[in-house]
């Protein structure tokens, strides 16, 4: 990190931003600790870990996204990648399952550092279309090569054990999501609070004048791309752990556009707004069934309201609704 | 359009009107409840929606009939739109919340293997809808499947072709579940089955235009007859694509297109003389008088076309078989307990449904044989019953 | 040989029309206001279902595909008036996502007022291909090409010979001093969402009878219309053309000589090439960030 650019981003508001961030990991802490008490079965845990482990996925992108401004169409690319190193790594390498979600991370980051250094060259939607392609060629491979890692049809992930207990159950991946999540929150926090953090922001907003006051640009957008990406494996990962099972959905183009919607609807600036976004595009298909074939409709038809009336995403929109009431 | 909301209307008219009749018959005995996810929309909609209507249809039809050991079903359907994430919290979402006492779902291959586990767990039986012969082999205890499996498909073509003096074939498969699943199960039994695949073409599900494919199977020396593996629109594109550039190969299709709708898509001229393994239901009224399967078929064929006014296709044929086997189950069994209701659908013998006779054992939980599948020819723009 | 080539030609052509004109309908919206709509490949479809079912219900062709470009300008026009309106000044990104969101709801009506199946229309003028060289083409390949000629022709005029045209364009090349000169700017972006409708639903009729129609078709033709208006550089309507068509023969020659399975993959990665030499895709503005 350059110290220049440090000063010159280094904002008075330093102070009251750190209580923020303590203040938002708590009630996202108090929130994964206590809503089990409201579970009236075990099905909600299996969505609530599903909710976490997407927003662990979504608030990575909300790193490249909305810290570092760069779009991307591929997300869900990393997510699979992280997915299916938990199927095949046991399966031909005969390694054990839990050694493959950091290796799997490991994998999607080195992919990641590879691809994006040409990629992220490209800007707006240039680059929004550079990503679509490496997403739909790692779902292309995933589905082609069907001796490898059996096609669109999935592959099975074997159970997880430590020390002879099979990891298995909603409530146990609840915990386990949450856990993770809470870490990749405190991590994504800090990230935006960080002298780099700052540094990403000011790429955002314009990245001439990130280039003249000394960051290197290219440098931020890569570690951020890196990071997205690892963060999407993790959750790909623990997803295929939780599930026992994994296709190239998992992959695809639409869960791309779903966790990029994630981070708009929740709110681009806003770590939380990853995981209220995320939560809102889980639970909305499940909420949703009462209305049978209006379902997809009904999705939509929410989609544009909330980005209608709360157009900078639902939590910094709230936010902003509560100040001016105050 | 106005015929089809009006349908709708009805249909959810008579929703309401089970639900609001439910509590009414509480007295003789809660709603038995019936899981099913199924792909009523997304890529395999093809396939999901006929079953999608097939299962409602027909859980109104018991209920009108009094019902099952004198209690009505409920059936919670569930839209996965095809993705294997969404079905398995679905399942969860049955077995857990719900509550039901078994299944009939599970449209793809890769829905149902990801929500294989949680029935497993659950010891609720499972009846899946899909084609992949991974879901009952290795037998797994309370998995059940009703269609025949693609292996089947590929052994009836390749005999079909055998015995008109052919062994070449070019193959060209969809990219989705359905196809790359047949894909594979071909290519394993063209050995034994004395056939060599020469060549081996793919398309995007949602391709529009298979020329090029095609173009380059027809140029490969020594190909003597095509196979397309593949569902939904894709192999109507093909069937035009191989009218369109004159090629004179036999052209085989899967049952995957066991449909009247695939003649219509991809219009009589150019479907003329495709043949096709496929379970009777598309010739039901061919079968001779005395097939224990005619009945039953004509039976479901006209209810389902008068009620939908569309052409009836074996997917929702399987959807009803997976039902009536479940139904007569719970009915032998007596009883809505997990493992009876399995061992009873296990005992399943001499069951006629659309798909053919059910035998099932404890090793073989799809129980049809190849004398199910029948090889029919699209002549002059209808399924026509040929050499069996 | 020849015929085989001419063959691919013929159909990559074809296809790659449809990705043009999907392109254009993106570029007409894009200039005018910098949203990427993702309810494109929507309108291809409105035009395409009340096509086919209109035609089932006994209206004859030409009426049937006059009233679903009505029924599909209609709707851009909604489009526009309800969801992009209101927004106005929202960020590109929230724009993006109600169009989206807009085409979420559109296939979810869509599938409750026509249905889940697929549809079929009779080719315009036979279905019997024509023999050119040994190559089997269709006479709705010829609709499909002349069609599409007939709206780039269209739109070239519009722009080069109207005063309306010209308003668009200075409106794409800058809003506000469009509006400072005296442009209607909002008449000029609800204009764009007619006219892509109509575009969009334009070729949804003359490709369903090669192609099939259902309630879902437009996800892929917005996906690989966005990448052939990149490819062509967004904003450009002479590089939403050539991307498209561009596409549509590098997928049909990638099928048909390298690999049918990565054909896609092919396409991409010589998208993906293009751009790392031309990072504003082939006829792009180059654009200057002002800071």
């Amino acid at each position: 990190m350059d110290a220049k650019a440090d000063a010159a981003v280094l904002s008075a508001a330093a102070r009251p931003r750190l209580s923020a961030r303590w203040a938002t990991l708590l009630v996202l802490a108090v929130v994964i600790a206590t809503i089990p008490w409201f579970f009236p079965s075990g099905f909600y845990f299996r969505v609530a870990a599903l909710v976490w482990v997407t927003a662990l996925a979504a608030v990575g992108l909300q790193i490249l996204m909305g810290q570092a401004g760069q779009v991307s169409l591929g997300h869900a690319g990393f997510v699979g990648i992280g997915a299916y190193a938990m199927a095949l790594g046991p399966k031909y390498l005969g390694l054990d399952v839990l050694l493959c979600l950091p290796l799997g991370a490991a994998l999607a980051g080195v992919i990641a550092f590879l691809v994006g250094r040409p990629i992220l060259k490209l800007k707006g939607h240039y680059l929004a279309v550079a990503t679509l392609g490496f997403g739909m060629l790692v779902t292309m491979v995933l589905v082609s090569e069907v001796g490898i890692t059996g096609g669109p049809d999935g592959i099975r992930v074997p159970r997880a054990e430590i020390l002879g207990w099979r990891i298995r159950g909603s409530e146990t991946f609840y915990w386990i999501a949450g856990g993770a999540l809470l870490i990749g929150t405190w991590i994504a926090l800090n990230l935006q609070d960080s002298p780099s953090g700052r540094a990403l922001a000011a790429l955002h907003d314009s990245e001439v004048a990130a280039r003249t006051i000394g960051i290197d640009v290219a440098a931020y957008k890569l570690r951020a791309f890196v990071i997205a990406a690892v963060y999407g494996a993790v959750a790909g990962g623990l997803l295929a752990l939780m599930n026992g099972f994994v296709t190239p959905d998992a992959a695809g183009f639409i869960a791309s556009v779903e966790y990029v919607t994630m981070v708009v609807i929740g709110g681009l600036a806003s770590v939380p707004g990853a995981v209220v976004g995320a939560a809102l595009l889980v639970l909305l298909p499940q909420a949703l069934t009462v209305f049978h074939d209006y379902e997809h409709a009904v999705l939509g038809l929410l989609i544009m309201l909330f980005m209608i009336f709360l157009r900078v995403g639902i939590v910094p929109g709230l936010a902003a609704l509560l100040r001016r009431r105050a | 359009m106005s015929l089809i909301s009006v349908f709708r209307r009805g249909l959810l008219g008579l929703g309401t009107a089970a639900l609001i009749a439910a509590p009414a018959m509480a007295q003789q005995g809660q709603p038995i409840r019936i899981g099913a996810v199924l792909s009523v929309t997304g890529p395999a909609s093809f396939l999901g929606d006929p079953e999608d209507k097939t299962l409602r249809l027909y859980v109104n039809r018991i209920n009108a009939a009094g019902g099952v050991n004198g209690r009505p079903l409920q059936l919670i359907v569930y839209d996965d739109g095809g993705d294997a994430n969404r079905a398995r919290t679905f399942a969860t979402r049955l077995v857990e919340d719900d509550r039901v006492v078994a299944m009939v779902g599970g449209t793809t291959t890769g829905t149902t293997m990801a929500m294989r586990p949680v029935f497993e767990d659950a010891r609720i039986p499972f009846i899946s809808l899909a084609g992949g012969i991974e879901i009952i082999e290795p037998v797994a205890p309370f998995t059940f499947k009703t269609p025949h499996t693609d292996r089947m498909a590929c052994e009836k073509i390749f005999a079909d072709i055998r015995a008109r003096g052919l062994t070449r074939v070019g193959m060209i498969s969809g990219t989705d579940g359905f196809g790359q699943s047949m894909r594979g199960q071909c290519q394993r039994v063209a050995g034994p089955a004395g056939i060599t695949i020469v060549a081996d073409e793919q398309y995007g599900p949602r391709d529009s235009d298979m020329t090029p494919q095609l173009t380059r199977i027809r140029n490969t020396a020594g190909v003597e007859a095509i196979v397309n593996a593949g569902f939904g629109q894709g192999p109507a594109i093909v069937t035009r694509g191989y009218a369109q550039l004159g090629i004179r190969l036999p052209l085989y299709q899967s049952h995957g297109v066991a449909s009247a709708q695939f003649i219509e898509l991809a219009t009589p001229a150019a479907a003329e003389g495709v043949r096709l393994p496929a379970a009777a239901l598309l010739v039901a009224e061919q079968l001779p008088e005395n097939d224990p399967q005619r009945r039953i078929l004509i039976d479901y064929k006209t209810t389902f076309e008068r009620e939908f006014n569309q052409p009836v296709s074996t997917f929702g044929g399987h959807a009803y078989d997976g039902l009536m086997i479940l139904v007569e189950a719970m009915r032998r069994a007596n009883s809505t307990d997990g493992t009876r209701l399995r061992d009873a659908i296990r005992a399943t013998r001499g069951f006629v449904g659309t798909g053919g006779v059910v035998n099932m054992s404890a090793t073989d939980h799809m129980g049809l044989d190849l004398s199910a599948f029948k090889m029919v020819e699209i002549r002059g723009g209808a399924f026509r019953l040929i050499g069996n | 040989m020849l015929a085989e080539l001419l063959q691919f030609l013929v159909s990559g052509l074809t296809v790659g029309a449809v990705y043009a004109l999907v392109a254009l309908g993106f570029t007409l919206i894009y200039n005018a206001s910098d949203v990427v709509n993702f309810a494109q490949g929507e309108f291809v479809m409105l035009g395409g279902m009340v096509t086919v079912f209109a035609f089932a219900a006994g209206v004859p062709l030409p009426l049937a595909a006059s009233l679903a470009i009505l029924a599909a300008v209609g709707v851009g026009l909604l489009l526009h008036r309800l969801a992009i309106e209101p927004a106005r000044g929202a960020s590109a990104v929230t724009l993006i996502i109600i169009t989206i969101g807009a085409s979420i709801f559109l296939r979810g009506i869509a599938q409750i007022v026509f249905d889940k199946r697929f549809h079929q229309l009779p080719a315009f003028s036979g279905a019997d291909p024509i023999l050119v060289a040994g190559a089997a083409i269709l006479p709705q390949s010829f609709w499909v090409l002349g069609g599409a000629l007939l709206v780039f022709a269209g739109l070239w005029l519009f722009f080069e010979r109207t005063l309306l045209g010209k308003a668009v364009l200075a409106t794409a090349a800058n809003r506000l001093a469009a509006k400072l000169v005296g442009v209607d700017t909002s008449f000029v972006l609800a204009l764009s969402f007619g006219v892509s409708a109509a575009i969009g639903a334009f070729a949804g009729i003359l490709i369903t009878p090669i192609t099939l129609t259902s309630f879902d078709v437009g996800t892929l033709l917005a996906l690989k219309g966005f990448a052939a208006a990149m490819l062509g550089g967004m904003g450009s309507p002479l590089g939403a053309v050539v991307g498209g068509l561009l596409l549509g023969l590098l997928e049909s020659f990638a099928a048909g000589t390298i690999s049918s399975a990565y054909k896609d993959a092919v396409a991409f990665l010589v998208i993906l090439g293009v751009l790392f030499v031309m990072p504003q895709g082939l006829f792009g503005r180059r654009s200057v960030e002002r800071v």
